[in-house]
């Protein structure tokens, strides 16, 4: 398998703060690829540097052997990488088909002028736009609701439309920022198999999650981010055993023994300690 | 006929005054549409006026050119400042453009030998006829109307609600925000332009601050969720004084006061079809 997205020693410093330190990673073409970590490790800063959002401190992010370097977002969006949101950002007062027209946009042969005066062009790629979005809101199965305005839906499937919407950009890679955070279990199993689907379609997703159960079911290859630096990269299995990982999340076995009924305490990551993801660690066997 | 022809002799100006002021409305219905605040449409309106009026005195240029070059100047103008200007957000760029409203009435006012500096220029020809403006509202109306049902529409309604996912979904935003800014402009300069071969005299004051004002309210007024609403706000506040006549004295207070009103309880403006279909207990469909 040939990387499709390669980031070779990336930094990203804010001022003292140590974001991400020398992160190298290879994303293969195909597949689901997840990116792990507790809370506050640096994962979405790796989307937001992939994206253009942010220029790395150091090092190199290339698309299909193309350096992103000093490319904007629209850009970055057009060669082909499209990304959803940790805290969702749907237009809100647009309706479902408008959100995903918009994704759309670059796509639509009609120029700025052309869109005045050839009035066939204008209409036949119109149309063509308003097809392809219904189309993508069936594949997230929202087209009944297709004129509905976009905040009016339910948490759940406002992140299916964002899907949606990211999927319209015609992406060759999909960057999916925590997809099931706030979902409930029906909800997760839902996007899981749309996930899957998607997947199954061909496009490359690159994905950030918590959810230790949802992560390990997708992903064919895993890895994991703690205070800014890749400490594993593997198979699920090969992760979930991975001792490092273990003690990123769970903290040392040298630790005092903690007294709380947290289980942990001082020593372990955040993410642990406010709980979390206290029910979704990577302790052995612990899969459905 | 005797009768219209009385009507005519009396209220001609107020109602041309009517398109004029839509047009100005329209204007910065523009830039509102893409989520800018920016207050130098009045300034736009004096440079298209200016440009206009001393090409049609001292070359004695056909209408047509000068209605051109009333255009032309001020979205080149706007094309200039815009390039540092447009990066700025909210209430600066609001300040920015502000300033520079009042650079352009100073330059007028200190370039005597051209413009006439605080005298203003007189005995502009009166070459404006009642279907020149109508014209010109209609075509304005047409493109503005092409323009937002098409995916410009889109991209401008998508920065306005969120900048950075609208660059994701491969819109240039800053291409889409000097689009806006550009056109109002040119809309602004085709006002000032009518308005100037109407009135016989232009002065730079007519371009200052309240008139700056004075176009954002009737925009606000109206409601900027369609093309109806800047029309509405423009016919209101150019009858309104009318309508006041009586109070005399108290007529700018009158003014101010149902202005204060309608912005705390009808903050999407007057022409708002949600609100609308609510009255007569309908929901859902499609806005205009």
């Amino acid at each position: 398998m040939s990387a499709t997205l390669e980031l070779k020693g990336i930094s990203r410093h804010f001022g003292g703060l140590k974001v991400l330190q020398d992160v190298n990673l290879q994303i293969p073409q195909g597949g689901i690829f997840g990116l792990i970590g507790p809370n506050g490790a640096g994962k979405t800063t790796v989307f937001n540097l992939i994206t253009g959002l942010l220029p790395p401190t150091a090092g190199v992010i290339s698309f299909n052997g193309r350096d992103l370097a000093g490319r904007k977002p629209h850009e970055i969006t057009r060669d082909g990488i499209a990304r959803t949101f940790q805290n969702i950002r749907l237009f809100k007062e647009m309706s479902l088909l408008e959100n995903v027209m918009v994704g759309m946009h670059a796509q639509l042969r009609y120029g700025n002028l052309g869109l005045l005066a050839t009035s066939g062009l204008f209409r036949s790629e119109e149309k063509r736009a308003r097809d392809r979005a219904r189309e993508l809101l069936s594949w997230m199965k929202l087209d009944h609701k297709a004129d509905d305005t976009a905040d009016n839906l339910s948490y759940g499937d406002q992140r299916k439309l964002e899907l949606a919407r990211a999927l319209a950009t015609e992406p060759k890679l999909l960057l999916l920022d925590e997809p099931v955070a706030g979902m409930n279990a029906n909800e997760k199993t839902e996007l899981m198999r749309e996930i899957e689907q998607i997947s199954g379609r061909g496009y490359t997703i690159f994905m950030i999650e918590h959810d230790m159960r949802f992560v390990m079911g997708l992903c064919q290859e895993i890895a994991v981010l703690n205070f800014g630096r890749i400490i594993a990269q593997g198979g699920p299995e090969a992760i979930r055993n991975d001792p490092q990982v273990i003690e990123a999340y769970l903290g040392r076995e040298d630790d005092e023994p903690s007294s709380g009924p947290d289980g942990v305490t001082d020593g372990a990551p955040s993410a642990v300690a406010a709980g979390v993801v206290p029910t979704s660690v990577p302790v052995p066997g612990a899969q459905a | 006929m005797a009768g219209f022809d009385n009507f005519w002799a009396v209220y001609s100006n107020l109602v041309l005054g009517l398109g004029i002021n839509a047009l100005l409305a329209l204007s910065i219905y523009l830039t509102l549409s893409c989520g800018m605040l920016a207050m130098a449409n009045a300034a736009f309106m004096g440079i298209g006026a200016y440009t206009a009026a001393l090409l049609t005195m001292n070359y004695d240029t056909p209408f047509i050119v000068s209605v051109a070059a009333g255009m032309a100047a001020p979205a080149v103008v706007a094309f200039v400042m815009g390039k540092p200007t447009l990066r700025l957000s909210g209430v600066y760029l609001a300040m920015a453009t502000l300033a520079f409203g009042e650079v352009v009435r100073i330059v007028v006012l200190n370039t005597d030998s051209i413009t006439g500096g605080a005298l203003g220029l007189n005995g502009i020809p009166q070459s404006t006829q009642w279907w020149h403006v109508l014209v010109a509202l209609l075509a304005v109306l047409a493109v503005l109307w092409r323009l937002r049902h098409s995916r410009i529409g889109r991209a401008f309604e998508a920065i306005k609600e969120d900048e950075t996912a609208a660059g994701l979904m491969g819109i240039d935003v800053g291409a889409h925000k000097m689009l806006a800014f550009v056109l109002g402009a040119a809309i602004a300069g085709l006002a000032g332009t009518l308005n100037a071969h109407l009135t016989f005299f232009i002065g730079p004051n007519e371009y200052g601050f309240d008139r700056g004002v004075d176009i954002l309210t009737m925009a606000i007024l109206g409601g900027i969720n369609g093309l109806t609403g800047p029309i509405l706000g423009g016919a209101i506040l150019t009858l309104l004084p009318e309508v006041l006549r009586g109070f005399a004295d108290f007529r700018l207070m009158v003014n101010g006061v149902i202005l204060v009103l309608i912005v705390l309880f009808l903050p999407k403006g007057l022409w708002d079809p949600a609100r609308i279909r609510g009255w007569f207990g309908t929901k859902g469909g499609k806005t205009a």
